[in-house]
């Protein structure tokens, strides 16, 4: 009885308190991370038109990619469980979202980190199902693609 | 080969459109990379394992791309696009798809 309780009980609640606990404490730190690169990369901005105002005479073109596949934490999961009963917005997946595509961004960027400009950038998500039935909910692979071009005179 | 995902290639001019061409891969995943991605499920955040399969097999799915155009005697690929689909579960397809062009 008491390890059928342990093993129902105990060890779910164990796994989300570590969630909550170092989930969030590697969402800020990444938050962080995120923050201080954008910075970097401010003056080189990812466009998602096809042309920039800037366009003087381009010395190169190539394409440039990033892609990251992240996960919830167990918290979230189980924060979620209780948002689809009442509906809503889940601000849980929300910040996971925003993370992964900012990340992805960044990445295409330090794909090619002396374009000038990120031509007709693209964003793709796509979920991953895991091999072992539901485990895999809540993880997702964000690819951001464009073309990176190098200006004759910077703009 | 030059790749870009605009329908041109800046600053070159586009002498021939050779068509469509296209590199396709299907990948399942890892056991143990399975695995290890189901402990770090717990915790959340980026699932290194999995970023680096995916980035492999688009590097596939391109380089089977570049391989068809350059057979068709093209020196670019323009428009080239990105796709993702799961076949079965566990294993993905990338597509990556574009158009062959000879550029000056």
């Amino acid at each position: 009885m008491s390890t059928e309780l342990l093993i129902s009980i105990v060890i779910p609640v164990l796994l989300i308190i570590v969630g909550r606990v170092v989930g969030s404490n590697v969402e800020r730190r990444h938050y962080e991370s995120i923050t201080a690169r954008e910075a970097r990369f401010r003056h080189q901005p990812a466009l998602s038109t096809k042309q920039s105002d800037a366009s003087g005479p381009v010395r190169s073109a190539s394409l440039a990619t990033g892609s990251v596949v992240v996960s919830v934490d167990h918290f979230k999961r189980f924060l979620s469980g209780f948002r689809m009963i009442v509906g809503g917005e889940v601000r849980s997946y929300s910040s996971l979202i925003d993370r992964a595509r900012r990340e992805a961004v960044l990445r295409m960027k330090e794909s090619q980190p002396n374009a000038h400009a990120y031509l007709n950038t693209r964003l793709e998500t796509s979920t991953i199902a895991s091999t072992s039935g539901n485990e895999g909910i809540g993880t997702i692979e964000v690819l951001a693609y464009g073309t990176a071009v190098h200006y004759d005179r910077a703009p | 080969m030059i790749l870009t995902n605009i329908d041109s290639v800046p600053g070159r001019r586009i002498v021939q459109h050779l068509g469509l061409v296209q590199g396709s891969t299907i990948r399942a995943k890892h056991f143990g990379r399975d695995f290890a991605a189901g402990l770090k499920n717990i915790v959340g955040g980026e699932l290194k394992g999995y970023t680096e399969l995916l980035q492999e097999s688009r590097a596939e799915a391109t380089s089977r791309m570049v391989a068809q155009a350059r057979e068709l005697g093209a020196n670019a690929v323009i428009n080239v696009r990105f796709t993702t689909s799961s076949v079965a579960q566990g294993a993905s397809e990338i597509l990556s798809y574009g158009t062959a062009v000879v550029v000056e």
